[in-house]
Order: C-alpha cells, then sequence, then structure tokens
C-alpha cells in the first residue's frame, strides 16, 4: 500500500487546489521516496524524464510567436470577419464542423493542429464572430463558454477516431500489447471496432454544440431585455 | 548523420525561452521581475541543453522552476491590450495574407512528414526516419514564421515579445505535461499500476460479466483520470483485470475488449487536469477565467461516450 503514497498526495492536492505542477512533482518525489529510491535519484529520474519528454513543449514553444505576430495584425478580427460572411453559421455549427474536420483527418493519422496551432488562431475567433452575428452581443461568460468547447472540439474530434483508416498510434499500441502478451488479435479487428464510437462521437458532438447554441441564445435574449 | 535533429529544433526552443528571459528581465515594470527572468532562464537550459546535461542537474533545475511557481515568484504583467477597433482597421490592410502563415505550418507538417524521411544528400540524411513527424512539424513552425514575418514585416525581436505574451499567459501549465510523463515513469518504476489493478479485481464480483465489463472500462478511467494518459492506463488495466476477468474467465473477444477499453480510457483524459496539455494547457493558452473550464465543458461528451463503449462492449464481446 505504501506504493500509493504518491497517488494519494496528488488526489488530496489536486482536491485542495494547490498549484498542479507543485502536486505533481511532490507526488513524484513521494511515490520515488516510498519506493525505496534515494532522493537524488529521484531527482535524476526526474530530470531523466523531463529530457526525454521536453519535445511535448515544441509545438507550443515554437508556434506563439507566429501566432502572436499575426494577432497584433488583426488575425483573430479577421478570422471573425470572414466567418461573418457565411449567414448560416452559429458557434455550435463551425465547432462541429471542425470536430468532424479533426476527426476525418486523424482516421489517416493525420493531424491538422492542435490548441495552439488552430484553435487559439482560427476556430476560437470563427466560433465567437460567428455567435456575435447571430445574438447581436457578447459576454465574458459566453466567450469562455464558447472557447472552453472549442478546446473540446479539438480533443474530441482528436481522440475518437484514431487510426482506423491508417494506423499510427493508439491501435499499434494496443496491437503490440496483444502480441507480448501472447494474445492473438488482428489490426483490421481493432480498426473495425473502433468505428462505432467513432460515429457515436459525431452525433454526441451534434447534441452538444446544439445545446450551446441554445444557451448562447438564451444569454443573448437575457442580455437583451436588460438592457432595452 | 542527420541535418535537422530533434534536438536541433528543441535548442531553437531553448533560444526562443532565453529570449524571454532576457525581455522579462529588461522589463522594469513587470511585476515579477527577477522571479519570472530567472524561471525562463532556468527553463531555456533544460529544454535547449537539457539532452547534453547530467540528468540529475535538469532535475535539480526543474525543482528549482517547481519552488518559484510553488513561492508565486512566477508571473506575467498586465499587457496592454490593443483596442479591437485598431485590430479591425489593421486586418483590413492585409486581409487574408494573415491566415497563410497560421496555415502553412500543418501543411509543411503533414506533406514533410509524409516524405522528408526520403531526402538525402549522399549518406547525409535531413532528418532522423524515428522523428520524422516532429522533425517536420518543427520545420512548419520555421516556415510559419518566416512567413509571418515577411508577410507582416515586423522584425524577429517582436516574435520573441509577442510569443513571449502567450508563453507567459501559460506559465507553469508549459512544462506540466513533460513533468506529468516523469511521474507516470516514476510511478510505473514504483509499480503502482500493479496495486491499482489488483485492489479492483478483488474488490468488485467480477465473476458476472456485466460487472468485469464495467469494472474494466471503470478502471480504465479511474486509472487514466490518476495518470493522465490512457495509454499508460492500458497495459495495467488490461493485465490486471482485461485479460484475466474478461477474456479467460468469459471467454471475451479481445479485439473488441482492447479497443473499446483504450476509448473508454480516452473518456477519463477527458476530464482529467493530470491530462494538462489537453485540458489545462489549452485554457491558459484561450485565456479563460477558470482552468477547469475546459474539463467541465467536455464532461458531458465524456459520460455520454463511455456509457456508449460500455454498452457495445457488452453487447458485443462475449
Amino acid at each position: 500500500m505504501i506504493t500509493l503514497l504518491g497517488l494519494f498526495v496528488v488526489i488530496i492536492g489536486f482536491t485542495l487546489r494547490a498549484n498542479p505542477l507543485l502536486v505533481v512533482v511532490a507526488g513524484g518525489i513521494t511515490t520515488g521516496v516510498a519506493a525505496g529510491f534515494s532522493f537524488n535519484e529521484v531527482v535524476a529520474m526526474i530530470g531523466q524524464f523531463f529530457t526525454d519528454n521536453r519535445a511535448l513543449m515544441l509545438p507550443i514553444i515554437l508556434m506563439v510567436p507566429i501566432v502572436g505576430v499575426l494577432e497584433r495584425h488583426g488575425l483573430q478580427e479577421r478570422v471573425a470577419m470572414l466567418i461573418r460572411r457565411a449567414t448560416a453559421a452559429t458557434a455550435g455549427r463551425v465547432l462541429w464542423t471542425y470536430q468532424l474536420l479533426r476527426g476525418v483527418t486523424s482516421m489517416f493519422g493525420l493531424s491538422i493542429g492542435n490548441h495552439a496551432a488552430m484553435v487559439r488562431p482560427l476556430i476560437a475567433p470563427m466560433a465567437e464572430g460567428a455567435a456575435l452575428v447571430r445574438s447581436g452581443t457578447s459576454s465574458p461568460q459566453s466567450r469562455d463558454e464558447i472557447r472552453a468547447h472549442a478546446a473540446a472540439a479539438e480533443n474530441v474530434g482528436n481522440f475518437f477516431s484514431d487510426d482506423i483508416v491508417v494506423a499510427v498510434g493508439a491501435l499499434l499500441l494496443i496491437k503490440a500489447f496483444f502480441d507480448n502478451a501472447g494474445v492473438a488479435v488482428a489490426l483490421s479487428d481493432l480498426k473495425l471496432w473502433s468505428l462505432p464510437t467513432a460515429l457515436w462521437v459525431v452525433l454526441v458532438g451534434w447534441w452538444r454544440y446544439r445545446r450551446l447554441d441554445a444557451r448562447l441564445q438564451k444569454a443573448a435574449a437575457a442580455a437583451k431585455e436588460r438592457a432595452p | 548523420m542527420t541535418l535537422l535533429t530533434l534536438d536541433l529544433f528543441l535548442v531553437g526552443c531553448g533560444v526562443v525561452l532565453a529570449a524571454v528571459s532576457a525581455l522579462v528581465a529588461w522589463d522594469v515594470t513587470h511585476p515579477q521581475r527577477w522571479g519570472s527572468a530567472v524561471f525562463w532562464l532556468l527553463l531555456a537550459v533544460a529544454v535547449g541543453l537539457g539532452k547534453w546535461l547530467p540528468p540529475m542537474a535538469v532535475g535539480y533545475a526543474v525543482l528549482g522552476l517547481t519552488i518559484l511557481v510553488a513561492t508565486k515568484r512566477v508571473g506575467a504583467p498586465q499587457f496592454a491590450r490593443v483596442d479591437s477597433a485598431v485590430l479591425t482597421k489593421r486586418a483590413e490592410v492585409l486581409g487574408n495574407r494573415l491566415l497563410w502563415p497560421v496555415l502553412w505550418v500543418p501543411v509543411v507538417a503533414i506533406v514533410g512528414g509524409a516524405g522528408l524521411d526520403w531526402v538525402k544528400f549522399g549518406d547525409v540524411s535531413l532528418v532522423n526516419p524515428t522523428q520524422v513527424a516532429q522533425s517536420a512539424l518543427g520545420l512548419g513552425c520555421v516556415v510559419g514564421l518566416a512567413a509571418a514575418l515577411r508577410t507582416t514585416g515586423e522584425r524577429p525581436l517582436v516574435a520573441a515579445r509577442e510569443g513571449g505574451r502567450l508563453l507567459q499567459l501559460l506559465s507553469w501549465s508549459l512544462i506540466l505535461p513533460a513533468m506529468l510523463a516523469a511521474l507516470g515513469g516514476i510511478m510505473a518504476k514504483a509499480g503502482v499500476g500493479g496495486v491499482i489493478a489488483g485492489l479492483v479485481a478483488t474488490a468488485l464480483p467480477v465473476q458476472f460479466p456485466l460487472v468485469a465489463v464495467v469494472a474494466y472500462c471503470g478502471g480504465m478511467v479511474l486509472f487514466t483520470v490518476l495518470l493522465g494518459n490512457a495509454f499508460a492506463a492500458f497495459p495495467v488495466m488490461t493485465l490486471g483485470v482485461g485479460l484475466p476477468c474478461i477474456v479467460q474467465t468469459h471467454g471475451g473477444d479481445p479485439a473488441v475488449m482492447g479497443t473499446l477499453g483504450m476509448l473508454s480510457g480516452y473518456c477519463g483524459t477527458l476530464v482529467t487536469p493530470m491530462a494538462a496539455n489537453f485540458n489545462i494547457v489549452p485554457a491558459r493558452l484561450l485565456e479563460l477565467k477558470d482552468d477547469y473550464a475546459v474539463i467541465k465543458a467536455q464532461a458531458p461528451f465524456a459520460g455520454a461516450i463511455w456509457l456508449f463503449n460500455v454498452g457495445v462492449m457488452y453487447g458485443c464481446v462475449y
């Protein structure tokens, strides 16, 4: 049970809303020391894992200068203006379309974007622009809600249709795991059984973004009543 | 011999971070000037030169970052917002040309990811075949930055300043994903996964087929929530619960079980702060007031998708 000590540190830390970085580092050190490693050994392990995984930061660090420069020249405003021409667009429809596009490309193992490269510069401004045209007003709350759903569209589109046509990630990992465990599975079966959830996710997205549009409409109507 | 290694792009990241540090140190009005300058400098060294430093030195650097953050010595100044009307005016000048640099990034990343490993000059290859995707993305960012500077006519210093503004919004959340990978690695070395899988298997009546399916899919969620990574949860739960309780006891189909089990794990990814790069980093990048706003928006998705996965698995696995 002492092995789980670090996990309890993590759970308690997140429950108390302590800084997540502090929680994670404290949890790692607790786990390592509880497992019998010396403090310096644990620090060296943290250093090694950090070095091995620091490429996770690359897409963000190299992307933000591009986005920052373009935003100074009105990128978000331009995107919002473009979407205003599409009269059928709503925040929800924009996000559903992006989720579909993200899902279809990830079926082929391709990634067209992430939060830094697509959502902040293009998708969130599009959805916000569409909502502004529809309701004529915007509030910080509805702005935050649209942006949170834009991040959700990216994640949901990314996760649930991985590898269905061309396997590059998750399904290969599953296959490798079963191979190592001596259980025979065919990659084509794994692809087949990924399909129902991928289709279901499209429906779930349709439901969630419709609800988002309805909430935005209601908030806008309420705002108009308050300020005649 | 390889021309564009991933390490080269990471040195580039280190240069960007060092520039941010210098700009912070230069700014006399910065509220947490020295703490922040040290934070970005330490991170620049750890990211840019990490491969050539002893792991313990990187470890202590990361510990230093954590202490600076925990004692609230790292922050971002109040950035003056350019008025939206001014930006709309500026947007009219460049029009759609503003979009191209952003679109160049995925185009170069996808095309390069498919073809760059074929490029060779004699026995010197352009990219390392095992790092094609990441190298192509790095190359895409370099192309995008060049295009952005050319289109707007700005100097590189402006790119560093504007990039630094966004990086300071991210602050500690930028290194959280790498630290979570470290936590997962240490937990794997300590054998945490086996203990949890054992607990799930002994605490529940898994002799009933439905209970076995719910225990496996629920365990995937629980474990993904705790570790922040479905890939880390999968081998543990499948060895500890899936294979013994579903395949061996009830003769379940491993392909159905494995696929839907992994997809159940993703539902956990949608609702955990431990999956920082998917949930916490975007909340900060999009300047949301609540760090948990993305998780809250995703919770109904996760619930609906998880129930569907359990239903399909129960209906088809046996």
